[in-house]
């Protein structure tokens, strides 16, 4: 068995021969259990990228492969199997009229047995602690409830890819701290690749592996700390570092060097007191 | 949210018209439409409205929420009533207003055509009341499912309505949404000249399509990625039974039934 | 425009099973001028206040007065359109209410509704379209072709070709990039400084508040629950905390800071570089103390 769960190999794309490349002869590797982000700007084709690892759209040039699978027309719904997906708008992916009906939805589609499908649904939605909201409508609750349902839908298939298509950008920072706070609960409960597709660089913080993308071509393929010391250059790109991060960085202009790069208030602290107090 | 049109808009509760399966209740209120035209004399309207009323009341909704929630049908009851009463020429002439003559055959016509119409109205929004549009939808499906033969498509029109239902209180929160920001922007849709009113729908209309067709898209592409292929080979969460319950309220139905016919004359 | 709200309760659906209080004898004033930034969660009553700003809602109970614009309950304002020309108000994703043929257009609809002369219009749509930071050039496209960021602009664009006094402001930048974010928020500060405008900014975006703001009102379950300066109230950790809201980042930081080295920082809209030196300095400071 291969290491790599999705491969890109020189994918272009476009959305129709007279428009711009939106991607442009792309290649990267995501290796299985790795949770690797992809942050741009707005238009920048991440996006896009997302919708290419499960057959919603299918490359111009180049080829993707999916744990061993070429993703083709044949090969979609074996892909889709692997791949599930959480999108951007919470209520344009809710197609039950409740919360079990929604969970229930992608089951029915793999033609699940009841009994089972009835486990399936109740431990999902354990997962993402909405068992107490099993039969609201969907407004009644709020977007980040919404899209913790969303996620329980993924998670009732058992993919091995789960892809955050910008998952928290319509969401209050209540909504976006609870989908965080569950992530990374489902991502110990769980063997399970994650990629999160974000442009607020709050939410790579966790992650193992960070690719950039810039007008439709990776631009830089990294680590958090790595890029959180890059701050001008990603400001050229339209994305901003945390504050941790810029204070770290004007400190370091300061001749006060936080090494390495701090992710978080704590690290930033912990640093500060090793330089001045327990040199 | 602030919307007002709350005519039979879902109220949950536990009752016992609540519980009742939702195909029991469609083919009881179809067949109540058919059955009311039966009725032809005092005895027959009487006891019909009865069991129009006490159903009303098992339904634990308050009497005055639904009474009010038939407001809009008022104007329609009391102007059939009307119709009637100036129209009909049978009978002894009762009085006369405006110079008009009043028939006691027209006031007892136009009573029982406004009680039928009242009964009618009343029956579909106790169903509407008690029963979630989803359930109304699945005792839908299965009971056109034999259509399934004749290649009717059957679980898609299911599909589509079970989506319409979804997405009902969305569209109708994006409409308010825009028809505020477009007032803000000086449109009235309230006062002014008929053509200015319509024209000023455009701006709220365009928006909503746009904005209709785009969700359409994304929900497309959300269902595709959850593996949606139609309805061949999937199975359904969704399950209805006729219960003791269920027995009990057709047994009930066909003994208002029995009724009807042994009272009319 | 100053605005007075006088025990201020608005409640949807009265007398139905889904009645629901969205605002609870609310009292504040805001003077003319004021860049005044409302904070709280979703459902805190946030949306239903500044419909009232514009007489789209009228109070249930109550009374509020918004420059010379009085609103009352069980009253009509028989003028409630010269309110609006002078109220701009820029709702969440105001793209949303782009339907125009060209950007031209949707940026005068606003206007001309109001009666605003078409030479007058004429002048004011380059004006408005430079704020934005658009190109003259979109003008003939349609809003529909553009991308999301262009759109967003198009949109406050056709708000502030109103030339309103009061400019409110819905969340105005959900769903931007950071540098989208940024340019908005900038632009509306420099407006509100050069026009001289009275600003309203509903915000999740505690940062947001604290840069902009010169006036803070809290508001949970449709209620005023904290009301002043930025400063003052963005330090009070505990209550905010219970009511789910959080701390500015720099804040935050600053109280850790200080319960970690005993140093205390006030925050007084320093810059990041400001703040560093000022870390450098005290901790220099205390090194040589020991």
């Amino acid at each position: 068995m291969s290491t790599s769960q999705i491969e890109f190999h020189r994918v272009s794309f476009r959305y129709s021969d007279d428009q711009p490349w939106v991607l442009d002869d792309v290649s990267f590797t995501i290796n299985k259990d790795e949770w690797v982000a992809i942050i741009g700007h707005n238009g920048s084709g991440k996006s896009t990228m997302a919708k290419l690892m499960n057959g919603l759209l299918m490359p111009d040039k180049g080829d993707i492969i999916v744990d061993g699978i070429k993703v083709t027309q044949k090969s979609i719904w074996e892909v889709r199997q692997k791949v599930g997906m959480v999108f951007q708008n919470p209520d344009n992916q809710f197609v039950g009229t409740t919360v079990r009906d929604d969970v229930a939805f992608g089951l029915e589609n793999r033609g699940i047995k009841r009994e089972q499908m009835l486990r399936r649904i109740e431990e999902s939605l354990k997962a993402v602690r909405m068992s107490d909201y099993l039969l609201h409508e969907p407004h009644r609750l709020s977007g980040g409830q919404k899209q913790r349902v969303a996620i329980a839908g993924v998670l009732a298939i058992a993919p091995d890819v789960m892809i955050l298509d910008e998952a928290t950008s319509m969401l209050d920072p209540k909504g976006r701290k609870e989908i965080l706070h569950t992530i990374n609960e489902v991502k110990q409960l769980n063997k399970l690749n994650l990629i999160t597709i974000t442009h607020d660089l709050n939410e790579i913080i966790a992650t193992d592996r960070v690719i950039v993308m810039n007008r439709g071509q990776v631009w830089l393929e990294t680590t958090p700390r790595e890029l959180f010391s890059d701050e001008q250059k990603l400001l050229e790109i339209g994305l901003d570092v945390p504050f941790v991060a810029k204070l770290a960085n004007q400190l370091k202009d300061l001749a006060i060097e936080i090494k390495p790069q701090p992710l978080n208030q704590k690290e930033l602290l912990d640093a500060l007191w090793t330089l001045y107090f327990n040199k | 949210m602030s919307s007002k049109i709350i005519i039979g808009q879902y109220v949950p509760s536990n009752s016992v018209i609540h519980r009742l399966d939702p195909r029991v209740k469609l083919v009881t209120v179809f067949l109540f439409v058919i059955f009311v035209f039966f009725a032809n004399n005092t005895l027959s309207y009487g006891w019909l409205s009865v069991f129009a009323i006490t159903s009303a009341l098992l339904t634990k909704i308050n009497l005055k929420y639904i009474i009010r929630g038939l407001t809009p049908i008022w104007f329609l009851v009391i102007f059939t009533f009307l119709l009637h009463l100036f129209v009909t020429h049978e009978g002894q002439i009762l009085f006369q207003i405006f110079g008009l003559p009043i028939y006691s055959g027209a006031l007892i016509q136009g009573g029982a055509i406004s009680l039928r119409f009242f009964l009618l109205i009343l029956m579909t929004s106790l169903m509407t009341l008690t029963t979630t549009p989803i359930e109304i939808t699945d005792a839908i499906e299965l009971l056109l499912h034999p259509l399934k033969k004749i290649k009717f498509p059957v679980h898609e029109l299911a599909l589509m309505m079970s989506i319409s239902l979804r997405f009902i209180p969305t569209l109708m929160q994006e409409t308010e949404k825009i028809s505020k920001a477009q007032a803000s922007r000086g449109v009235d849709f309230k006062t002014g000249p008929l053509k200015e009113r319509i024209q000023a729908v455009v701006p709220l209309l365009i928006p909503l399509f746009v904005g209709a067709f785009k969700r359409a898209e994304e929900l497309a592409m959300a269902m595709e990625a959850r593996g949606y292929q139609g309805g061949e080979g999937r199975t359904k969460l969704r399950e209805l039974s006729i219960r003791r319950l269920d027995w009990s309220a057709m047994l009930v139905f066909l003994v208002v039934i029995i009724g009807l016919f042994l009272f009319r004359q | 425009m100053d605005i007075v709200f006088q025990q201020v309760s608005y409640i949807y659906q009265p007398n139905s099973p889904f009645e629901h209080q969205a605002l609870k004898n609310l009292s504040f004033s805001i003077a003319s001028g004021s860049f005044v930034a409302i904070v709280g969660h979703t459902g805190s009553g946030k949306s239903t206040l500044i419909q009232h700003l514009n007489g789209l809602l009228r109070p249930t109970v109550g009374e509020l007065r918004i420059g010379e614009y009085q609103l009352k309950a069980n009253e009509k304002l028989a003028n409630i359109k010269a309110l609006r020309r002078q109220v701009g108000v820029v709702f969440q994703y105001p793209e949303h209410q782009l339907f125009e043929e060209t950007v031209e257009k949707d940026i005068a609809f606003g206007p001309k509704n109001f009666g605003i002369a078409s030479a007058d219009i004429e002048r004011r749509i380059p004006q408005v379209m430079k704020a934005v930071n658009l190109p003259l050039d979109l003008l003939k496209r349609s809003p529909f072709e553009l991308s999301g960021g262009q759109m967003r602009r198009v949109a406050i664009a056709g708000v502030l070709a109103l030339e309103p006094t009061l400019l409110v402001l819905d969340e105005p930048t959900a769903g931007l990039d950071p540098k989208g974010q940024l340019e908005i928020m900038d632009m509306f500060a420099a407006l509100h400084k050069q026009k001289g405008l009275t600003t309203v900014l509903v915000t999740h975006n505690m940062e947001d508040a604290l840069k902009y703001a010169d006036h803070v009102i809290i508001l949970e379950n449709g209620t005023k629950y904290l009301e002043g300066k930025p400063e003052d109230i963005f330090i009070e950790k505990e209550k905010l905390e219970s009511v789910q809201l959080d701390l500015p980042e720099e804040i935050q930081f600053l109280q850790t800071f200080q319960q970690r080295f005993g140093l205390s920082i006030p925050y007084r809209g320093q810059s990041i570089t400001e703040l560093a030196h000022e870390i450098k300095q005290r901790l220099e400071g205390m090194n040589q103390n020991e």
